[in-house]
């Protein structure tokens, strides 16, 4: 067993393709989604058209801008300059004061204020809506609190428990782990074996006394170890370079990671079974497996709102239960009383994909 | 020691073609015995039932008294099997590639040494250089010394001298035979005609058929019907010219630098200067005709006619 498994080390390590995907990429991924994709608001560029200049429309501006949320773009003279600041794309959201703000506030009770935002990102539009009506009411409130006007109000105080700051990469973390030990583990022990295939070297295997486990288990040891090593990678990277927390049980969290392994390993031998060559399982495991573990997984978009047919469809995929877990333990540091449900599913797909991969694995050359 | 193979009226069919029809067969203990037969003949598929990697769709083989379907762990011990694209991993070095193919045979390159010491000691100095790095003469001395290295009792080898220059393959014939010494039975496929004679005997193939199956002496003086070889200035005009003169010329094809041609019926004197004088009427020149000794290639080519 041994030299075999030294043997697959040798092919990874000679391989500087196999090299890049199994330790370029993790590092790529989790910067890339931790850095570059984000969704998190912050100096978003604006465009002020103050109409009414006057004591609290100043007071207003200062509040959101000094929010950090906001980062002022130019102070526009008339209405004209709106259509070309979005036109240009040089700001997200122009806020109008209207004429007399101040003294309508004062007399009448109200006064008007219009946000026009760019929606080309919905996304974006709806949250830079949100945080301006939230700055402007909580100033309105203080306002009238100081003039002593409201005799009732309700405050509402939302507290954002797990990720207080609303950080993105607490999302992705947990995503970005499954797909990586999915990549590294289904795609390249199903390419190792599918190259041997092609090479003709299975055909001198298969003559050998080898048994077919040990034929899988030469193979697939490598990978377990280096696909652990990855997520320590990213787990630390997450630690130090993002300051994700992690609450729950370091142990436990790679426990369940190295089951999540196993399964992705023997979905690769299921793989490398019923295709001929290293495209065909290349393709296999890329579109087949890793397309749907990231749009289905809950990983980008969340489960709950999809159609209902692919709301289904998540249920099958084990990622989806296992980001689950990871964000069960990394977030909200609970134990197995809270995930044994998942972790259940996971362990009987495992044993269903391994009790497969091995009956599949053929001593034969049909 | 040496153990012998029995082949019953096997057939294999794939999906759509029939690669084998109704083969039987007998090697004897230490015999080199050679499959001979163009690509597509079923040499490959033959030796992938022998070494149990494909299933018989009917019929059976024997090797050793184990039956290929129900023994197929034991045989596969007992076999060395080097097939035809070599299977050697070749981003590993020569010495890496030895020592995997001793361990998952449970033994070492060190206790098996003296077995593989002949052709192992013609590429030793390069044991450190990666397998894919090797030229084919030496490729092939690596495969044959993986496919030894578990001290087999049949020796399968297909096509081993494919793609291998002259000398090498002169070379390897030369091991091959110095391994049948030590009471080995030997397989080995080749398209190549001439290394028929170098063998035991043979079994001439063609789409999925014996065509015949002897030493390759008794298939060479059994040619029926007598052999000329024919030289003129004209190589290419002669084949069809050949074809016009006499309805009892037949068989002509190239045969390196000359044209084979084989008669029957006519008088064996009458043939040359009627074949002579015909040439000349139609441009030739430099005309040499003169009857020659069957070769298995010829043998072969009559056979694929019949």
């Amino acid at each position: 067993m041994w030299p075999f498994i030294k043997k697959e080390f040798f092919h990874i390590f000679r391989d500087i393709r196999s090299m890049v995907i199994l330790f370029g990429m993790p590092v790529a991924q989790v910067l890339l989604f931790g850095f570059a994709i984000t969704t998190d608001i912050k100096d978003v560029p604006i465009a002020i058209l103050d109409h009414s200049k006057d004591h609290v429309t100043r007071e207003i501006t200062s509040k959101l801008l000094s929010s950090g949320y906001f980062k002022l773009e130019s102070n526009l003279k008339s209405n004209d300059g709106i259509g070309n600041s979005f036109k240009r794309g040089s700001v997200k959201e122009v806020i109008v004061f209207e004429d007399n703000f101040a003294k309508k506030l004062e007399k009448e009770g109200s006064a008007n204020v219009q946000l026009i935002l760019d929606a080309s990102e919905p996304n974006t539009a709806t949250m830079i809506n949100a945080y301006t009506t939230g700055i402007i009411n909580t100033h309105t409130m203080q306002m009238m609190k100081t003039a002593g006007k409201i005799p009732m109000s309700i405050i509402t105080e939302s507290k954002m428990l797990y990720n207080p700051e609303l950080k993105s990469v607490y999302m992705f973390v947990p995503g970005v782990i499954t797909i990586i030990l999915m990549l590294v583990s289904t795609m390249m022990t199903s390419i190792s074996i599918t190259r041997e295939k092609e090479m003709g070297t299975m055909e001198a295997l298969l003559v050998s006394p080898l048994k077919p486990i040990q034929i899988i288990l030469g193979k697939v040891i490598p990978y377990i170890l280096l696909s652990f090593i990855n997520l320590i990678v990213i787990l630390l990277m997450a630690r130090f370079v993002f300051g994700m927390p992690i609450q729950g049980n370091v142990v436990l969290l790679l426990l369940e990671s190295i089951m999540f392994i196993v399964m992705a390993l023997a979905l690769g031998i299921l793989i490398s079974a019923v295709s001929k060559s290293q495209q065909q399982a290349m393709l296999l495991s890329m579109f087949g497996l890793l397309l749907p573990t990231i749009m289905l997984s809950g990983f980008i978009f969340p489960v709950e709102n999809m159609p209902y047919i692919l709301q289904l469809i998540s249920h099958v995929m084990p990622s989806k239960w296992f980001i689950i877990i990871v964000k069960a333990i990394m977030l909200k540091g609970v134990g197995i009383a809270y995930f044994w449900k998942e972790t259940l599913i996971i362990f009987g797909t495992t044993i269903f994909l391994i009790a497969m991969s091995v009956k599949k694995f053929k001593l034969r050359l049909e | 020691m040496s153990v012998k193979l029995e082949i019953q009226e096997l057939n294999k069919d794939f999906e759509k073609v029939k690669a084998l029809k109704n083969v039987s067969l007998k090697v004897e203990p230490g015999e080199l015995f050679g499959f001979i037969g163009p690509d597509g003949a079923g040499k490959t598929t033959l030796f992938r039932l022998i070494t149990s990697l494909l299933l018989p769709t009917s019929g059976s083989i024997s090797v050793d008294g184990l039956d290929c379907v129900s023994d197929f762990k034991k045989i596969r011990n007992l076999t060395g099997y080097m097939p035809g694209r070599f299977s050697l991993y070749l981003d590993l070095t020569v010495e890496e590639n030895l020592n995997f193919y001793a361990s998952i045979f449970k033994t070492s390159l060190k206790e098996n040494y003296h077995l593989i010491k002949d052709i192992y000691e013609q590429i030793e100095p390069f044991k450190k250089r990666k397998a894919g790095d090797l030229s084919g003469g030496m490729k092939q001395k690596l495969a044959l010394s993986c496919a030894l290295i578990h001290k087999p009792k049949l020796l399968i080898l297909d096509e081993p001298t494919t793609g291998v220059d002259a000398v090498s393959r002169k070379e390897f014939w030369e091991l091959l035979k110095k391994m049948q010494k030590t009471g080995i039975t030997i397989l080995v496929s080749t398209p190549y005609m001439d290394e028929a004679s170098l063998c035991d005997r043979v079994a001439l193939m063609q789409k999925g058929e014996i065509m015949a199956v002897d030493t390759p002496e008794i298939i060479v003086n059994s040619y029926a019907g007598r052999l000329w070889e024919v030289k003129t200035n004209n190589m290419f005009a002669l084949l069809s010219n050949l074809n016009e003169i006499n309805d009892d010329i037949r068989l002509i094809f190239r045969f390196g630098e000359t044209v084979h041609f084989t008669t029957t019926k006519l008088e064996e004197d009458t043939v040359s200067t009627l074949v002579a004088s015909s040439l000349k009427e139609k441009g030739h020149e430099n005309i040499v005709v003169k009857k020659t000794v069957a070769q298995i290639e010829d043998c072969f080519l009559a056979l694929m006619e019949e």
